[in-house]
């Protein structure tokens, strides 16, 4: 119990009337005493973010360890099993980089990238999360949807490349579509997944507070299921650039995964490590910003 | 909240001929057989038994989760067929809802209800001060003690003003001392709204503290073994816990509760071999109690 002011009371000779106007005075949160100098603050605040400053420091150095070790099994040419011989130093591929981010072309690459995922994944997310709550919710539908998905989903999105170019007049179409299917299966396996965790106390407390189905699917199976939404919408995010990028090189004319395919073509090793990287920053960026998405849609759960 | 504070007693819940079986693989298991209760408008009963007698099962009828097999549940003359608002339910396990505030929890039953964001707030303040609970309002349930949450959960149940208030096992998770408290402030709050209350426990000093009445189950399938009037007067004080009269109701209950434990567990303590065992039972020795 926290609150003091319940506690206080000799309980022996509370009567029980007169209990609850006194006992259940909740105590008023106090502001911490005494305003604080600058340094105690900037020490508080050290103290507090402790962790996080720690766990930074040892993120940034281990990066740079890995930058150093590559630069010098590159500069050095080493061969031991793996051949380095060809691959181009990290300065090369920076100078490739600031070069590459005055290039139309390039930028071109990435903005139609982002955009074939920003398509594909949103009608992903748009088809497979009100699917799984209505599956989780009329077994009917579950029954005929279910076993067709099954049947689909081991097919990786790569196996779909030559179906989808049959399938759709054009070559964009084609690879929005395989980026879609990418993300379609875990954003509607893990809605399913949460829909079946909701616990049914909450389903019944929403019913004696005179709730309908309606109410009772937005106001509780919706909530209940938002974290495995989520957790679907990240990993959806995840095999939507994987797709997304087997489709660019095998299909592709524009795309940065065709970016990486063409550089290889054209000998040029620096870009081929430059592709890499954006394709590894620009999941990095879609999956934080699902995450920040995350956050904002579900306040009860950022604080812990 | 005029409304929830109206000076006539309400919610007259009676149970008739009451039966409810369980469908499992092995065939019906009988939880509930040949049962009548009733709670009259403004009374506080309660109901204790052992282990697995079927209490849930008949306070999950009257709220309308389960169909009974035989008999009819109505409260106000009107037969029960399925939860509603009109009879509110406080779980054991918490039940509020994660991703409301304590206000929204609160709020909830109002806003089924269809009435507007800001006269629901309202209600909902008011009644958390009542409860002393206003500090918490924009708290998430997940940062509650134990003994808010719950009181939390009272007040939701309360908010929409219903005829009855059911209660299951709802302190049974909580210390002693928040007990305590939480027990206060449900006799509280049950004679301002002066509605009915149907209360599971299996704690018979609760019981008998909370209560005008208490209902003693046998042990499965349930049927009510005994009906006892608790003639304490209110107000109720820690104190009465130690009056002759309270330790006689007590110990009458705890036999009445002890006899049907014991015939529930009689089949393992046979099988065990342990009819030597001779525990003393007002009376009796164990084996003319199996
Ligand atoms: N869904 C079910 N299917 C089959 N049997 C059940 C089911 N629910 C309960 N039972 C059985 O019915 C009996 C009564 O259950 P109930 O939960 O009502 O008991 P209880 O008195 O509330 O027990 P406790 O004091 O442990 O809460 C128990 O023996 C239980 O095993
Ligand atoms: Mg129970």
């Amino acid at each position: 119990m926290s609150s003091p002011a319940l506690v206080r009371h000799p309980e022996d000779n509370m009567p029980a009337t007169a209990a609850l106007p006194e006992a259940v005075r909740a105590p008023t949160v106090t502001s911490p005493a005494t305003p604080s100098s600058f340094g105690t603050l900037a020490l508080r605040w050290y103290r507090l973010n402790q962790g996080r400053l720690r766990a930074t420091a040892i993120g940034v150095t281990s990066l740079l360890a890995f930058l150093l070790v590559w630069h010098l099994l590159t500069t050095y040419r080493v061969v031991f099993f793996v051949r380095f011989v060809n691959v181009p130093a990290p300065l090369a591929v920076y100078a490739s980089f600031t070069k590459a981010i005055h290039d139309p072309h390039f930028l071109m690459h990435i903005v139609l990238s982002c955009r074939r995922i920003f398509i594909g994944f949103s009608l992903a997310a748009v088809v497979g999360v009100p699917l799984g709550l209505i599956m989780g919710r009329f077994k009917l539908v579950h029954e005929v949807v279910f076993p067709v998905a099954e049947v689909l989903r081991p097919i990786p999105a790569i196996a779909w490349v030559p179906m989808a170019i049959m399938l759709w007049p054009t070559n964009e179409q084609s690879i929005v579509f395989i980026t879609f299917l990418g993300s379609f299966f875990p954003i509607l396996v893990n809605t399913l997944h949460g829909m079946s965790l909701v616990d049914p106390v909450l389903v019944r407390a929403a019913q004696c507070l005179g709730a309908r189905e309606r109410s009772i699917f937005r106001e509780v199976y919706f909530p209940a299921s938002l974290p495995h939404i989520f957790t679907g919408l990240t990993v959806g995010m995840g095999v939507a650039w994987v797709s997304l990028i087997a489709a660019e090189m095998i299909s592709g004319q524009y795309g940065i995964g065709y970016f990486t395919w063409e550089a290889y073509s054209l000998v040029q090793y620096a870009d081929i490590a430059l592709g890499m990287i954006a394709i590894g920053v620009l999941g990095l960026g879609s999956s934080l910003l699902i995450r920040g998405a995350g956050h904002l849609v579900m306040p009860w759960r950022s604080t812990r | 909240m005029s409304e929830t504070l109206a000076s006539e007693p309400k919610g007259h819940i009676e149970v008739t001929n009451f039966s409810l079986s369980y469908d499992s693989i092995e065939g019906p298991v009988q939880a509930v057989t040949d049962t009548q209760i009733h709670v009259n408008p403004g009374e506080f009963v309660s109901i204790v038994g052992p282990s697995g007698c079927g209490k849930s099962t008949l306070l999950n009828a009257v709220a309308g989760f389960l169909k009974p097999t035989t008999g009819i549940v109505t409260v106000d003359g009107e037969r029960v067929n399925g939860p509603s608002a009109e009879r509110g339910m406080v779980f054991q396990q918490y039940s509020l809802f994660p991703w409301k505030t304590v206000r929204e929890n609160v709020e909830f039953g109002l806003k089924m209800r269809g009435m507007p964001r800001s006269q629901r707030e309202r209600a909902a303040r008011t009644l958390l001060g009542l409860a002393g609970l206003e500090a918490f309002e924009k708290h998430y349930p997940e940062k509650l003690s134990g003994g808010m949450k719950q009181r939390v959960g009272i007040v939701r149940a309360l908010a929409t003003g219903p005829k009855v208030l059911l209660l299951d096992e709802p302190f049974g998770a909580l210390d002693a001392q928040t007990r305590v408290i939480m027990q206060q402030i449900l006799t509280n709050m049950w004679q301002r709204l002066k509605i009915s209350v149907l209360f599971v426990t299996h704690d018979i000093d609760e019981a008998i503290f909370l209560s005008d009445r208490v209902y003693c189950m046998t042990a499965r399938p349930g049927s009510i073994k005994a009906e006892i009037p608790i003639p304490l007067e209110r107000p109720r004080q820690q104190s009465m816990m130690m009056s002759s009269e309270f330790l006689a109701l007590r110990r009458g209950l705890m036999s009445l509760i002890r006899e049907e434990s014991l015939k529930a567990m009689g089949g393992e303590i046979n099988d065990m071999g342990m009819q030597g065992l001779n525990i003393e039972l007002h009376g009796h020795s164990l084996a003319d109690v199996i």
